[in-house]
């Protein structure tokens, strides 16, 4: 009689008693190390990459959920993807504790404003921050914006700077490379400097 | 990277400088393992640290920070001076045979054309002799005074290996050791591969340490092939493809240079950045450099971007110095900068000295950083105590901290150190209210666009007119701007020899950058990403991890750029008539019609080898360069110059100590301290537990590496009477920390220049905010000099003092 370990769960579930279970071949000790499978079976699986090194670690993502209109779903465990040609399934300490990140407790949730000489943040709406950072943004420009220099028409804004993700994705650096641009600022830059 | 993680397994050699990968990247270190036991490959680490990658080397030396061209000098002297050099491949495929003008020269550690007054030099006389078509003069006897070879015998003569010992501390015997097995690998059935990172890039010299090590792979024939190249290893998971995309200050994606003052049109700009043939017969791919500008200019300004008006060339930006990270920082700090925006950036934490740092954040107006952790950036005007030592209430700067996803929140693809554009997907929502780094940007800019619209102001037309294609315009989709920087066909595209053929029909995704055009007709955000998402869909979603060729290519998993080529160069690993050098790492071939083989081949795959067209194309002389003609600050060849503190009163290998070229601001110059007052040497470096300063905020690491800690070997532990575990204080002329003292034997005392040094090791993962114990910011203590090329900061060599506190 084969069972699967899902199969397993099903039939413990359906109120088969334990001591019945070890009668019929069931090894309680290879359930117990068998414990974390049984969490990650009825969890969603999605392909990621490690955002730490450029070794461009596959890993997997669990979450729980099924991805239903109304269900927010939760990572609950990260591994590594047995199937990707570079770490074929191994993490590092830094990678095998991803989920540290995801859930970190100080991970940020809401914009966040400091007025001048303020001791702390408060919390703002997006609509404020946008639209201050915007003002702030469009005044600084109207006034720095140098058109010409000599004869030579030059469209640069240099009193602004802009620091680049390199930890964010290509799209993320294309859009920010366009929009920063089309503004005229000079000063960008990214990890890829220090 | 020329080549790519797995591709380590090829090696029979691998030389571990200026990195630490089997503690800052393991899961890519395994295939150095790999190319151990699978491949009996030999291992050298050349640090100034016994790290865990030495620990399993076949040959570990432990040199001063700082010295590395010094070593790799010698090495090439060795390599020269023992006829280990892979001769065929050298008269071949690099510029050995070129003669170079007579007006060259190098005396007393400069190179003709200094000026000292602008620290900078007129490189006229670093170019080739030209005949009168404008071709460069060879010998290809290598014989002739004037050409590269001799000249690099010339150059490298003084660095013996008694000279390397005398400045890295390496001694001479253990010297001549390594060198004797990197110099194995000028057969041509044998490679090298050469791993390098941080180690490398972080000093006032770095650009040349990674020349110095291309020069060594091309005299050594392992360029192009299996198991050889240079390869950067990396620091973040998108360095690359954001390099690649330029966003940087002198840049613009592809490598396309940002233009600068001296470009007032596109022609000029065109004209200059398009190179001319250097030699006959040449493939010079960068002559479709306008094909790939105008593509990009149409990718970004659609419609609007017209042959009359010069694509919209006028709404680029055009510089009239560098703006790179050091020289805003200064900027800020004399109060010319108001506004600065850190997307996912720390730079309080990741910039050289804090003090000034923190000086000049305190001058703007306004600070907005975008990340889903706290950074000490985001709050470098509160207060903590000796650690952030601030006057709040006098810091007036308006402050904006917006929470962004992370990598599990989101889709997009990022370009690993292999250059592979891999894809990923989103598997949870954010937390609260956080957003998307494309929707910030894009909200920032659709904001910023209606007040121009409602009140005008400066040049308001690229802001108003660019188009904005997308279709939820505050939150554009990974997916159409991954389709936009592939590039599409805006009219059908046909074939030049046979015009009845249609490449491209309008309105496709484009599958090469063979198919861009500079007429207007297709656009193209990125040229080098051209193919990632073609009418086939998203490439660089593939998952078909096989290995056809064994050689550990997997050419269906991702997409590699560019033209999902592997490895980079790889003519080069046929010889001049078209066969592999080594038949055990067959690549490409010529089979009497073109090049076929394991991978895509990085030349024209028609030209027969009887043309002598050479391997690298991206040259326009179609040879890898020994000399670098003037592409290099501070000369063709890699000199050694001390770094900017060094413990030495001279350089020993002439009479300038520090790089004559690299750009020192005044009050920076000021802060540099001297060896009497500050006598070690300190290097900073990461741990195998911790990711720059984003792991102090998850709980794992947060246990695993609680604590800031300084290391140091027993020799100056001693001297100072510091037992492992007493709180010390490291000062230098820019700051002070505390932290534990850790005494180790993995850094020795070296006999340098007949005087001991000793290295201090500092590990920079804590700062004040984090689940970690708050500790002091490392580049408190660092100086604010950079590389004289891309002004990298000198991170890895520089003067203090210990105490105990």
């Amino acid at each position: 009689m084969a069972h699967t370990r899902r199969q397993f769960v099903q039939l413990a579930a359906g109120g088969l008693a334990g001591s019945s279970l070890a009668a019929l071949g069931f090894s309680p000790a290879r359930a117990l190390a068998e414990v974390r499978q049984f969490k990650l079976a009825r969890t969603s699986e999605t392909r990621n990459t490690c955002p730490y090194c450029s070794v461009g670690c596959g890993v997997i993502l669990y979450g729980l959920g099924d991805h239903a209109k109304n269900a927010r779903t939760e990572i609950i465990h990260v591994e590594g993807d047995p199937d990707h040609p570079v770490n074929r399934g191994t993490l590092c300490p830094k990678g095998a504790s991803l989920l540290d990140f995801v859930q970190s407790p100080h991970r940020l949730k809401y914009p966040e404003y400091r007025a001048p000489g303020e001791p702390e943040f408060k919390r703002v709406s997006w609509d404020f921050a946008i639209g201050r950072i915007a003002r702030l943004m469009k005044d600084d420009r109207d006034k720095g914006f140098l058109q010409r220099s000599g004869d030579v028409t030059v469209n640069r804004w240099t009193s602004v700077a802009f620091l680049a993700a390199s930890a964010s994705s290509n799209e993320s650096g294309y859009i920010t490379n366009k929009v920063i641009r089309a503004l005229g600022m000079t000063a960008l830059d990214n990890q890829a400097r220090v | 990277m020329t080549n790519h993680w797995a591709d380590i397994k090829n090696a029979d050699v691998v030389l571990v400088m200026g990195g630490n990968p089997a503690e800052a990247h393991p899961c890519g270190f395994k295939w150095v393992i790999e190319a151990k036991v699978k491949n009996k490959a030999r291992l050298i680490v050349v640090d100034p640290r016994f790290t865990r990658t030495a620990a399993v080397a076949d040959r570990f030396a432990q040199l001063r920070p700082g010295s590395d061209i010094a070593f790799l000098g010698g090495v090439i002297r060795y390599l020269l001076e023992n006829d280990a050099i892979q001769h065929e491949y050298v008269k071949a495929y690099t510029n050995a045979p070129f003669l170079i003008r007579e007006d060259y020269g190098f005396a007393d550690g400069l190179f003709s054309g200094y000026d000292e007054a602008k620290r900078s030099y007129d490189k006229a006389s670093w170019g080739y002799q030209l005949d009168e078509k404008g071709f460069a003069k060879v010998d290809p006897t290598l014989q002739d005074p004037q050409c590269v070879f001799q000249l690099l015998r010339r150059h490298y003569a003084r660095y013996t290996p008694e000279a390397v010992a005398g400045a890295t501390g390496v001694p001479a015997g253990e010297f001549v050791e390594i060198c004797k097995l990197i110099a194995s690998t000028s057969a041509p059935d044998r490679t090298m591969t050469s791993l390098y990172a941080l180690g490398w890039t972080q000093h006032s010299v770095g650009s040349q340490n990674i020349r110095a090590i291309a020069m060594i792979q091309l005299l050594l024939g392992n360029m192009g092939m299996p198991g050889g190249g240079v390869n950067a290893l990396r620091g973040h998971s998108n360095i690359q493809g954001l390099t690649d995309l330029g966003v940087m200050s002198h840049l613009l994606p592809g490598y396309l240079g940002l233009p600068t003052e001296k470009e007032p049109d596109l022609q000029t700009y065109l004209e200059k950045r398009t190179p001319k043939p250097l030699r006959p017969g040449q493939m010079n791919y960068l002559q479709n450099v306008p094909r790939f500008f105008v593509s990009l200019l149409k990718a970004w300004y659609g419609a609007e971007a017209t042959k009359e008006n010069d694509f919209r060339y006028d709404w680029l930006p055009k510089n009239d110095k560098t703006y790179d990270i050091l020289a805003a920082l200064e900027l800020m700090h004399q109060g010319k900068i108001d506004g600065y925006l850190c997307q996912g950036f720390n730079p309080l934490a990741s910039v050289p000295d804090k003090g000034k740092l923190t000086a000049a954040l305190s001058k703007l107006k306004y600070l907005v950083t975008i990340d889903p952790l706290p950074t000490e950036t985001s709050t470098f005007w509160k207060s903590h105590g000796e650690l952030n030592a601030v006057d709040t209430a006098s810091i007036k700067t308006e402050v904006f901290r917006l929470p962004s996803t992370c990598f599990a929140e989101e889709d997009g693809s990022l370009v690993n150190s292999g250059r592979w554009l891999q894809w990923h997907w989103k598997a949870a929502d954010p937390p609260g209210e956080a957003k998307g780094d494309i929707e910030i940007v894009a909200r920032l800019f659709l904001a910023l666009r209606d007040l121009y619209r409602k009140e005008g102001g400066a040049f308001p037309d690229p802001i108003l007119k660019m188009p904005w294609p997308y279709k939820i315009a505050h939150a554009p989709s990974p997916e159409e701007v991954a389709r936009e920087f592939n590039g599409v066909a805006l009219a059908d595209v046909l074939d030049p020899k046979d015009k009845t053929k249609v490449l491209a029909k309008e309105g496709e995704q484009l599958a090469t950058f063979a198919n861009l055009r500079d007429d207007g007709s297709t656009a193209c955000g990125c040229w080098i990403f051209c193919g990632s998402w073609t009418q086939n869909g998203n490439q660089m979603a593939r998952r078909d991890s096989s290995d056809p060729s064994g050689l550990g290519n997997t050419p269906g998993w991702a997409w590699s750029w560019p033209a999902n080529r592997r490895i980079l160069y790889n003519r080069a690993s046929a010889d001049p008539a078209g066969k592999p050098w080594d038949p055990k790492r067959r690549l490409l071939a010529w089979n009497g019609k073109r090049w076929a083989g394991a991978d895509v081949p990085d030349f024209k795959v028609d030209a027969p080898p009887e043309e002598g067209m050479g391997p690298f194309i991206m040259n326009a002389e179609g040879v890898g360069r020994l000399f670098a003609l003037g592409a290099m600050a501070e000369g063709p060849f890699p000199e050694h110059y001390e770094p900017f503190e060094t413990p030495l009163a001279r350089n020993p290998f002439g009479k300038v100590i520090s790089n004559p070229a690299a750009r020192l601001y005044k009050g920076d110059r000021d802060k540099l301290g001297l060896a009497a007052e500050f006598p070690f040497v300190a290097t900073t470096y990461r741990l195998t537990e911790h990711f720059h300063f984003w792991t102090q905020h998850t709980r794992i690491a947060a246990v695993l590496q609680p604590e800031a800690f300084v290391e140091m070997g027993e020799g100056l532990a001693r001297l100072r009477g510091i037992r492992n575990g007493d709180r010390v204080v490291v000062r230098s002329k820019r700051g002070r920390l505390e932290a534990k003292a850790m005494v180790t034997k993995r850094i020795r005392t070296l006999q340098v220049q007949g005087q001991e040094v000793h290295t201090v090791g500092l590990p920079l993962h804590w700062g004040y905010e984090g689940l970690t114990k708050p500790g002091y910011l490392v580049n408190t203590l660092t100086p604010f000099v950079g590389d004289a090329n891309i002004q990298t900061p000198e991170f890895k060599a520089f003067l203090v003092d210990v105490q105990k506190a």
